[in-house]
């Protein structure tokens, strides 16, 4: 087996490179990338979801973007909505006294009472959960492009029923959402004061979500969903209850896009119905595709990058070309993500040691031998 | 009476859309079958069918436009099999799948840089905008019934084409067992391309009989992909028939949806039905459930 970096290692180096990134650009003068970046690496969390179910369960779902509304959308209507209105019920005038409103001004300077951001948070994940499990449990009995199809028509629907409802504000989307101070002095908000400190936020959260991942993949569940991705029958045969399993991790990853189209929308302070668009869960699935699927740290990167040179707009009016080419060029030449071949470059012209990034699913199965070919991972996928 | 019309017009401007469906359905059956890929740059190939007819319109007359607009896209899309798929032998299907969304991307970007993002559309083969025909009292526009012959045309075609020559045979063989059909001296590669070229000339073919009426446009082609995917699943993949049916079923479904309910609710109905049949047949009407070995590959 080659030598590695120790995972605490490797995590440490990566928090090291965060936070030296503001620096950079501040030394740079580019401070105002930060902005993009961090939205960046809220995409990035969604993208980092979609890797624990396609990558390592083995299922597809073409209706993240539907979850990233849902979070979004809860949030924002949850805390854009003025319930001063309804002040005559009883129960309201308590709740006014409570923490878990909040009074403020609308855009146009009007007194508002609103629901705090954090009982919209947890009202945004309490329905995404309630969502995914509603959603998942019938559709992950389905295989290959039929579980496909059924997730690209759930996120038509959630967009459509955006798109034709008057109080998600139809086609205009929620503007006006409120920051969200999450408490120890950290704030969710798009002002250009905070714009360091909210960088920090996301990194920090996608920082935690990886960890999480990372120790998720290489446990029991992490080894039953393997198992289930490699060949579903055998999985059920051997005592692996699929069905819970492949659910759990689509919950999860629901989940992981609820909250960050939560963050997202109080730092971007709106969000639109494109969000939820087809084109958009088609795009988190082929970002995923670009970073190796099954490599935690290649989806991360890849979709940082790719997201971040989209939202500054590097590439003007080609943008979804280069993307597009990008993609081809990527999936078809390095299908097991960018990084390992990156990785096997460095390390001819290095020596033994492995970079930090190097680090795949295969680390959880020491004795594998060498490195299985990305075919062989996803052979079974649509069986 | 008049809403017993009024229901005709609805049924028949449904089919219509549907016979449109049916088409990009058949495309997503052809390619499937010969690959196991599900294309998504086959609503791409109406699109480009669409804007090289108008294009060539402008010089030669109609019937050459037409049959010229179908043969380039035939020639485009078994290019696109020649240069990847044949190519990417060791890449997993959901790789595969992947990259059709991203030749969907490029192909959509070129066609934009190409021409632009004006809508332009072919004049009607027969008539005006204005003139319709009358038909148990629902006013038809004439260019309804060449969509409705075109389509049907091309199934009852592509049906004896499979069924009935040495090419469609083979490439009905190819997609059963590959292996055997190799041992039995059908170059499989080559009737992949021809899955391509066949699927890209349809789709193109309905590009054009469609442009007249609802337009050729650059970005047409994805939400045209989406409810072909939609109707081949409902039908149940592999079976190009049961895609026809999965068209129809989508399109009227769409029309009666517009007639009850608000116009944005219309892909809801259509995804909402389509969900509860995946629901209680995980392989859509027709489609058959595949057995599957534990052993390991």
């Amino acid at each position: 087996m080659k030598p590695r970096l120790k995972p605490g290692l490797s995590f440490t180096l990566l928090a090291a490179a965060l936070i030296v990134v503001p620096w950079i650009l501040r030394w740079a003068d580019m401070e105002y990338c930060l902005t993009q970046l961090t939205m960046s690496l809220y995409y990035a969390i969604v993208v980092l979801g979609l890797c624990l179910v396609m990558g390592y369960a083995g299922q597809v779902s073409l209706g993240h973007g539907a979850f990233f509304a849902i979070g979004g959308y809860t949030s924002a209507v949850l805390t854009t909505c003025d319930v001063s209105k309804w002040q005559t019920a009883a129960w309201l005038g308590w709740i006014k006294q409570s923490p878990f409103c909040m009074a403020r001004e609308d855009l146009f300077g009007n007194p508002i009472l609103t629901l705090s951001p954090w009982v919209a948070f947890f009202a945004a994940m309490a329905l995404a959960f309630v969502v995914a499990n509603l959603i998942g449990y019938p559709a992950l009995r389905l295989r290959g492009h039929y579980l496909a199809m059924a997730t690209l028509g759930f996120g038509m629907i959630v967009n459509k029923v955006i798109l034709g409802t008057a109080f998600t504000g139809a086609a205009d989307g929620i503007n006006g959402v409120p920051e969200w101070n999450l408490g120890l002095g950290l704030t969710v908000s798009g002002k250009r004061a905070l714009r360091i400190e909210n960088y920090f936020i996301a990194s920090g959260l996608l920082l935690l979500l990886l960890v999480l991942l990372h120790n998720l993949v290489r446990s029991r569940v992490g080894r039953a969903l393997q198992a289930i991705h490699d060949r579903e029958t055998a999985a059920n045969a051997m005592g692996i209850n699929t069905a819970l399993y492949k659910l759990k991790a689509f919950v999860l990853s629901a989940l992981m896009a609820a909250m960050a189209g939560v963050f997202l929308t109080h730092y971007t302070a709106g969000i639109g119905p494109s969000e939820a668009g087809a084109l958009k869960s088609v795009r988190y699935v082929a970002l995923a595709a670009a970073g190796g699927m099954s490599s935690l740290w290649g989806v991360t990167g890849m979709s940082t990058l790719l997201n971040y040179m989209s939202l500054r707009g590097l590439f003007g009016s080609y943008d979804n070309a280069v993307f597009g080419l990008l993609l081809i060029g990527i999936v078809s030449l390095a299908p097991e993500g960018p990084l390992k071949p990156l990785a096997r470059l460095l390390r001819r012209f290095v020596g033994a040691c492995r970079p930090p990034n190097a680090v795949g699913p295969d680390a959880a199965r020491p004795d594998n031998g060498p490195a299985r070919r990305a075919s062989d991972q996803t052979q079974c996928l649509f069986p | 009476m008049e809403s017993g019309n009024l229901e005709l017009q609805y049924f028949l401007s449904g089919i219509t859309k549907g016979s449109i469906y049916a088409v990009v359905a058949i495309g997503f059956n052809l390619i499937y079958s010969a690959t196991g890929v599900l294309n998504f740059a086959q609503g791409e190939f109406v699109m480009l069918g669409g804007m090289v007819a108008v294009t060539l319109a402008r010089f030669v007359p109609l019937p050459v436009a037409l049959a010229g607009a179908v043969a380039i896209v035939a020639l485009v899309g078994c290019l696109l099999e020649i240069l990847f798929f044949r190519r990417l032998q060791r890449h997993s299907i959901l790789h595969l799948v992947i990259i059709t969304i991203g030749l969907s991307i490029v192909l959509q970007e070129i066609a934009l840089h190409l021409w632009d993002e004006k809508v332009r559309s072919l004049p009607y083969f027969t008539g005006n905008e204005i003139s319709s025909l009358k038909f148990f009292g629902a006013a038809i526009s004439p260019q309804v019934f060449w969509v409705l012959a075109t389509v049907a045309v091309t199934v009852v075609l592509l049906h004896i084409f499979l069924k009935y020559t040495l090419p469609g045979r083979a490439m009905r063989a190819g997609s059963s067992n590959p292996s055997a059909a190799m041992l039995a001296g059908i170059n499989i590669a080559n009737m992949r391309t021809l899955a391509f070229g066949l699927s890209a000339a349809i789709g193109a073919l309905a590009g054009c009989v469609i442009s007249p009426i609802t337009m050729t446009h650059y970005e047409m082609g994805a939400p045209l992909a989406i409810k072909g995917f939609a109707a081949a699943i409902l039908g149940g993949l592999g079976n190009p028939m049961a895609a026809v049916l999965g068209g129809l079923m989508v399109g009227v479904l769409e029309a009666y949806s517009v007639s009850r309910l608000p116009a944005a609710y219309s892909d809801v109905t259509v995804f909402a039905v389509l969900l509860l049949v995946l629901f209680a047949r995980p392989h859509g009407f027709w489609g058959r459930p595949g057995g599957e070995s534990v052993r390991e590959h």
